[in-house]
């Protein structure tokens, strides 16, 4: 893939407390570059990146949609102001813009952006760590998940719902110790299809960009919680997509 | 931080029941020129907030919006070359925005509004 419809490495500004990109940041942009075509024919007006780091991804974003996405507006969000900074001189770096807040996730935006984001891109602090290490200054916020790294992703996933517009699409990493399965049932609850877009395993590790979206016929079927074949059928479908939670479940089963 | 942001954004204190529009206090505005797209301001208009768009880009020593606008007002170029400079290329680069129910100031430096709440705010 030409580089230039991405970030460019030595052009992202760093700072000691903002997380650099990293396997999952280029997991996510390879999802995004992936999903490039349905992203230009979706004609997204707002994109907006939730914990947005060095910049990496909005960046990358900005610049692979580009001129052919001409009536796109960026927003990005970090609780880590040095993290904002960070963006402003990436973005800037490359000849594109986003508009940044320092806020959580997106609060204070919640209520006006309601049902208006076409797209939603997260790479959330998603390691399990003790409950009292997230969200704390610094670069600790950058991965500290609580349990089961699900802290953040969870109260994501909520604003998410909010923020999206009928036609959003969200894309967020997760890794397999999040319970991703889980996370795509929650979501389907709400009336979201999901589907991985990029999967990546190391040793210890598996690596997931997810990908959400309103079904119409799922917000039919979440509430009619009495039919027969779905859920058992989506569990199914579900677990076999993630191959390795199986293989996660036993060993911390094994360990506890 | 353009006004479309400013658009976006509402007090998110603890409480606050009517958190928007945020006022804005004025240091530095700068202008900065973007490429004008109808089909994204045709997108815009019905997201937008008239009333505090016209407050907002006012405060920022521009008074060239309609008080009133309509979506038929899009067919107009004059009016949506208004309406792409109010929203788009106007910049608060310092100042603040203030919270319109508890007078809470949320600083803008450097073009970047910093809405993080202290504890007992949240
Ligand atoms: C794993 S890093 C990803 C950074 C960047 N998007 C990337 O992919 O390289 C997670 C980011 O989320 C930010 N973050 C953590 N908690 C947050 C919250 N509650 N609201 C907004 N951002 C948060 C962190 O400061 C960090 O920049």
């Amino acid at each position: 893939m030409s580089s230039f419809r991405t970030a460019q490495i030595h052009l992202v500004s760093s700072h000691r407390e903002v997380y650099e990109p990293c396997d999952d940041s280029f997991a996510l942009v390879d999802a995004l570059l992936a999903e490039r075509v349905n992203l230009l024919n979706h004609h997204p007006t707002l994109c907006l990146e939730v914990g947005c780091g060095s910049g990496y991804v909005i960046t990358s974003l900005a610049l692979m949609l580009g001129k052919e996405a001409s009536g796109a507006h960026y927003i990005a969000t970090d609780i880590n102001p040095h993290a904002i900074r960070v963006t402003q001189e990436t973005l800037e770096a490359h000849g594109v813009h986003a508009e940044l807040v320092s806020t959580d996730i997106a609060s204070g935006l919640e209520k006006r952006l309601a049902g208006s984001v076409d797209v939603l891109v997260v790479n959330p602090p998603y390691v399990p760590t003790p409950e009292d290490e997230v969200g704390r200054d610094g670069i600790a916020s950058a991965w500290a998940g609580g349990e089961n790294g699900r802290s953040v992703i969870d109260r994501i996933l909520l604003v998410a719902d909010v923020l999206l517009s009928d036609k959003g699409w969200l894309y967020m990493v997760t890794l397999t110790a999040n319970n991703p399965s889980q996370i795509c049932l929650q979501m389907r609850e709400k009336g979201y299809a999901s589907r991985i877009v990029v999967q990546r395993s190391t040793e210890e590790e598996s690596l997931h960009v997810i990908k959400f979206w309103k079904d119409a016929d799922l917000q039919v079927d979440g509430k009619e919680s009495t039919h027969k074949t779905g859920p058992a059928r989506v569990v199914e479908s579900l677990i076999s997509q993630f191959p390795r939670l199986s293989f996660w479940r036993n060993n911390s089963n094994t360990n506890r | 931080m353009r006004l479309l942001t400013h658009n976006m954004l509402s007090s998110n204190i603890k409480g606050v029941v009517n958190g928007f529009p945020l006022r804005i206090e004025v240091e530095k505005v700068v202008e900065k020129q973007v490429d004008f797209n109808p089909d994204f301001l045709k997108n815009m208009f019905s997201k937008i907030e008239w009333k505090p768009l016209v407050d907002a880009s006012r405060a920022m020593g521009y008074a060239e919006l309609p008080e009133e606008a309509e979506s038929s007002m899009l067919d107009s170029h004059d009016f949506l070359q208004r309406f792409h400079h109010a929203l788009l290329e106007l910049h608060l680069e310092e100042g603040a925005l203030i919270c319109p129910e508890t007078a809470r100031r949320f600083p803008v430096n450097k073009g970047i509004p910093n809405l993080l709440l202290h504890e007992d705010e949240v």
